[in-house]
């Protein structure tokens, strides 16, 4: 009896100490929020009121007409999307050779392209810069897209995946006489929409919020993504509060919708990428 | 079948060009933006590389020797390690506990494993605008002080407690991201395990030391190489709030590269210190794995 009460409130503080993470995790968003929709002036009145007393849509009117909010969105969107959609082709595609197909040096090359997931960003940066610089590709899409069409997280993400798939349909398919892109192509990519989600989906939301990339590689606010724009907006001006909260919550929400959609494909993605090595 | 050994021969060798060919775009892309440029710096760094000239100069080891007598790159290599000391641990340990309260036989678990996810998905740019707030002189940080008569400082502002500030949104952005990985970690382990040593009559303590503790030992290194990989790395929420100040209070490795080769343009001086932070990474993981390594299965 005692021991069930003592579970029984034991259970009762995780609960109320887990209600205060999430106040400390999700709060400032919520806080953001009521911001955005704030008239713009004073943010710093206490204590704050979540809906204001005064709603307003303008600064969001004013992403619009008085930065370029709307050209760095269409850049970040068209960006995320060509390099979500090479990454589901090629990580795919060499995933499949180190999953199904024997050749000489598999091992030692998976080994070299496990090892580049020790190199930070910072380390490539100024290379790959000079690289585009040379080619005279600065502040253009290919030097944004580029980069970023392949991850070796993804091919191995897709190796792991095409592992774990039966080879029957594969082997059925050779047998009808399909060469060995066709078995890829027809047979094992659409037995494979889950994994291809997960990995879209990771790749969206990892290209959409890429900062240092974008800022080194663009000079001129048409070539902008949003968080540079952003960026650049809160250097540029003096900080206007409400507009800058305006825009964070337009660049949170597509990963936030993505997110609660998706939810279970983000939890498997980490699991599987980080963990079953 | 008295041509089986060689069509044999010839099918290996199909496949092989298959695979290659598979592999050719992902190998190209690699090549060109990180096998390239990781040997391509190695050069660079013995060089006075400036872009706005048309010929450059071989100085030897000279950057590295200038590395070595430069006051900001040691302020720098202090506040890195600062950063990674202070941050790497308390992640690691907020991670574990969020982690261990989520798989608790509790309502609603989904809910705040969502909700302790959602900085780990937001762009660091939008946190970085968001904590700014928070912290500045009038923010709201400082009212919740002043419920306990604090009167706080302007958080960002402040050279005493810039690096801090960043370091605890760090914190609280990723900590929702390796608890998830903890919470996999926690799958894992088989649940005879548990019933065994409850059998053993081992207290829900002795369970958590002789079985969850050793059953994430691998989540546990994969946590904390990846954390120190991070912190190494920090930059969008310096560039963001402080851009290095107050008087080079948050510089930190990553930053000193940035500044040196795109406000600087001094390509070969950022290469030789991005040199030195990819030895300083590669040194730590690998003492890191002597001590931590988990057994192979």
């Amino acid at each position: 009896m005692t021991g069930r009460v003592r579970d029984l409130s034991r259970r009762a503080i995780v609960l109320v100490l887990l209600l205060v993470a999430t106040g400390i995790f999700t709060l400032p968003f919520l806080w953001s929020l009521s911001i955005s929709f704030q008239p713009a002036g004073d943010v710093f009145r206490w204590p704050i009121e979540l809906i204001p007393d005064e709603v307003t849509l303008q600064n969001y009117r004013r992403l619009w007409t008085e930065i370029p909010f709307a050209r760095w969105l269409l850049n970040s969107s068209g960006v995320a999307l060509a390099v979500t959609l090479a990454n589901l082709f090629l990580d795919a595609l060499a995933g499949y050779a180190f999953a199904r197909l024997r050749f000489p040096g598999r091992n030692l090359l998976f080994a070299l392209l496990l090892a580049t997931l020790m190199v930070p960003a910072h380390v490539t940066l100024v290379p790959k810069f000079m690289l585009l610089n040379a080619l005279g590709l600065v502040n253009t899409y290919t030097a944004l897209i580029a980069p970023a069409m392949v991850q070796v997280v993804g091919i191995f993400l897709m190796k792991q995946f095409f592992e774990s798939i039966p080879r029957q349909l594969e082997e059925a398919a050779r047998i009808d006489g399909c060469n060995r892109f066709q078995v890829f192509w027809r047979v094992v990519l659409p037995a494979s929409r889950p994994a291809l989600a997960a990995l879209g989906i990771y790749t969206f939301q990892g290209n959409w919020n890429e900062f240092l990339w974008p800022l080194v590689v663009t000079t001129t606010s048409d070539r902008f993504t949003l968080p540079v724009g952003l960026a650049m907006f809160r250097y540029e001006f003096r900080v206007e509060w409400t507009m800058l909260m305006a825009g964070a919550v337009l660049i949170a929400l597509p990963t936030l919708l993505i997110f609660l959609v998706f939810q279970r494909l983000f939890i498997q993605g980490i699991a599987t990428s980080g963990l079953k090595g | 079948m008295p041509n089986s050994r060689r069509s044999g021969t010839t099918e290996r060798y199909r496949e092989a060009v298959s695979a290659y060919f598979f592999l050719l775009p992902s190998l190209v892309v690699l090549s060109l933006f990180v096998f390239g440029p990781l040997v391509f710096i190695l050069a660079v760094a013995f060089f006075d590389w400036n872009l706005f000239r048309p010929e450059q100069h071989f100085l030897g080891a000279a950057n590295f020797v200038e590395l070595a007598g430069d006051e900001l790159f040691f302020t720098a290599l202090r506040n890195t390690a600062v950063y990674a000391l202070g941050v790497v641990p308390i992640q690691t340990l907020l991670a574990l506990l969020l982690a261990l309260a989520v798989n608790q036989n509790i309502p609603a678990r989904g809910f705040f494993r969502a909700a302790f996810y959602i900085p780990a998905i937001t762009s660091s740019v939008v946190t970085s605008i968001i904590f700014l707030w928070i912290y500045s002189k009038p923010g709201l940080l400082n009212y919740v002080l002043s419920w306990f008569g604090i009167v706080g400082p302007d958080w960002i502002g402040s050279p005493k407690y810039a690096l801090g500030a960043i370091m605890a949104l760090n914190v609280w952005s990723t900590s929702g991201y390796f608890m998830v990985a903890f919470l996999a970690g926690l799958q894992a382990i088989p649940v005879s395990l548990y019933e065994a040593a409850r059998i053993d009559g081992a207290s829900s303590w002795g369970r958590f030391r002789h079985v969850t503790v050793p059953g994430l030992k691998p989540t546990l290194f994969f946590v904390v190489t990846l954390g120190i990989i991070g912190t190494f790395q920090v930059f969008d929420q310096i560039y963001m709030m402080s851009a290095g100040g107050p008087v080079n209070a948050t510089t930190t490795l990553s930053y000193f590269i940035y500044i040196s080769a795109f406000r600087y343009f001094r390509f070969g001086y950022a290469a030789a210190a991005a040199v030195v932070l990819f030895a300083i990474i590669l040194l730590v993981t690998r003492v890191q794995q002597k001590i931590a390594r988990p057994e192979a299965p």
